[in-house]
């Protein structure tokens, strides 16, 4: 029955959220205070977890959140839930978009949404760098008048060095991550980063 | 250029395009295998996926073109749910049809949920290690560098026209800097692009978008 519910819950979840896993999370603080699954103090453990362990941040909160509740068949109740909209809807829609393929409208709309995703992409690493190149909102004064305390400046020379590796070295890019990896294990043992 | 590449497809948008030739068949375990990986070094969100899912599928194995790695995430970021998710989906689907799908959603999920499963069943404390979570901001600060890479080398074949570049920079602005969601400036760059194109197929007195 738990598991039941845990599934409805989190299928309500992947169907009503835009804008990938971090965007999700305060829909998925509603649904666990709602169904109460765990105790709402829990949710910060969930927060820190599933942003730094691999995968889709909302595959890992609704994993945690279904294993706390009702062990590994809540975890996977809760998973298959939050990924089985996303799973339908790409596949009606890649469906619909083959249908259409000669349609100028369809062709048009992607001349301005294949530039727009450059854009998007480029938007992804302001983002994905808040908290981690810097130490607050990257949008902000203190990005001028912070002075290098602002910067993690370990953590932008890890960056740089991924650049060069990928882009002028021609590493594959997750060869570059493990690297990185050991870099960032060996520093933050020696209390670096 | 667009017109040198043997997979152009003058009839459509490059993910409709079936007849690719120059693309490699990958069986399903390996495909399933492939988003397994990708699941795996997908750190900080469904975007840490791109760069690797750029570099497999448009430049190793060539299965998809520069265009349908774009096309992927635009239609993929327009919808609901888990962006991880959608493009696996996206790319299963495009490349082996709906087993494709399943195999390529499955393995992007499998990681997640083994890993979650284990830290809390057995290894409460790893989060707490000086060089776990250093290991973890060493990729996530990597992962920038090769998202911006990625940008770049997407960007390269993508912006062509001044009114691409201006679509690009007013998204970049839109979505990073005053935090318009990304459903809308996808929905208006859509929008635009139609204009675009119609105005731009009148003024040749034939139609871009109906050339045979």
């Amino acid at each position: 029955m738990k598991c039941l519910l845990l599934f409805a819950a989190f299928f309500r979840t992947g169907l009503f959220s835009f804008g990938g896993g971090l965007a999700m999370l305060p829909l998925i603080y509603q649904t666990v205070q709602e169904f109460g699954f765990m105790p709402p103090e829990e949710f910060s453990d969930l927060l820190a977890l599933s942003q730094v362990t691999p995968g889709a941040i909302a595959v890992n909160a609704a994993t945690y959140v279904g294993i706390l509740t009702a062990g590994i068949p809540g975890a996977a109740s809760a998973t298959v839930g939050v990924v089985l909209p996303s799973f339908l809807i790409t596949l009606i829609v890649v469906r619909f978009l083959e249908k259409f393929r000669d349609s100028r409208y369809v062709e048009g709309a992607f001349s301005g949404i294949r530039p727009v995703t450059i854009g998007l992409i480029g938007s992804a690493v302001l983002f994905l760098s808040e908290g981690v190149l810097v130490r607050g909102p990257l949008i902000s004064a203190e990005l001028f008048t912070g002075g290098l305390e602002y910067y993690d400046l370990t953590a932008v020379a890890i960056m740089a060095a991924s650049v060069v590796l990928m882009a002028v070295l021609k590493v594959k890019p997750i060869r570059v991550m493990l690297i990185m990896a050991a870099a960032g294990a060996a520093l933050g043992s020696a209390g670096l980063l | 250029m667009r017109a040198a590449d043997p997979r152009y497809n003058r009839n459509g948008p490059y993910f409709m395009s079936r007849n690719d030739e120059s693309a490699k068949q990958v069986s399903l375990p390996a495909l399933f295998l492939v988003f397994l990986k990708l699941g795996l070094f997908t750190i900080g969100g469904g975007m840490a996926m791109v760069p690797q899912m750029q570099q497999l599928f448009a430049e190793e194995y060539k299965m998809l073109s520069q265009e349908e790695v774009i096309d992927c995430i635009a239609v993929s970021q327009s919808l609901p749910g888990v962006l991880a998710i959608n493009m696996a989906t996206f790319i299963g689907r495009r490349v082996r049809g709906v087993r494709g799908a399943v195999c390529a959603a499955v393995g992007v999920v499998i990681p997640s949920f083994v890993i979650i499963c284990l830290a809390v069943l057995v290894l409460d404390q790893i989060g707490e290690m000086k060089a776990v979570q250093g290991a973890f901001t060493g990729v996530k600060a990597a992962v920038c560098g090769l998202i911006l890479v990625t940008a770049f080398r997407l960007g390269k074949q993508i912006l062509k026209s001044p009114f691409e570049w201006v679509m690009m920079a007013a998204a970049l602005l839109a979505a990073g800097v005053f935090g318009v969601n990304v459903v809308w400036v996808i929905l208006g760059a859509a929008v635009l692009g139609i204009i675009y194109t119609v105005i731009a197929g009148e003024r040749r007195g034939g139609g871009k978008g109906a050339s045979k």
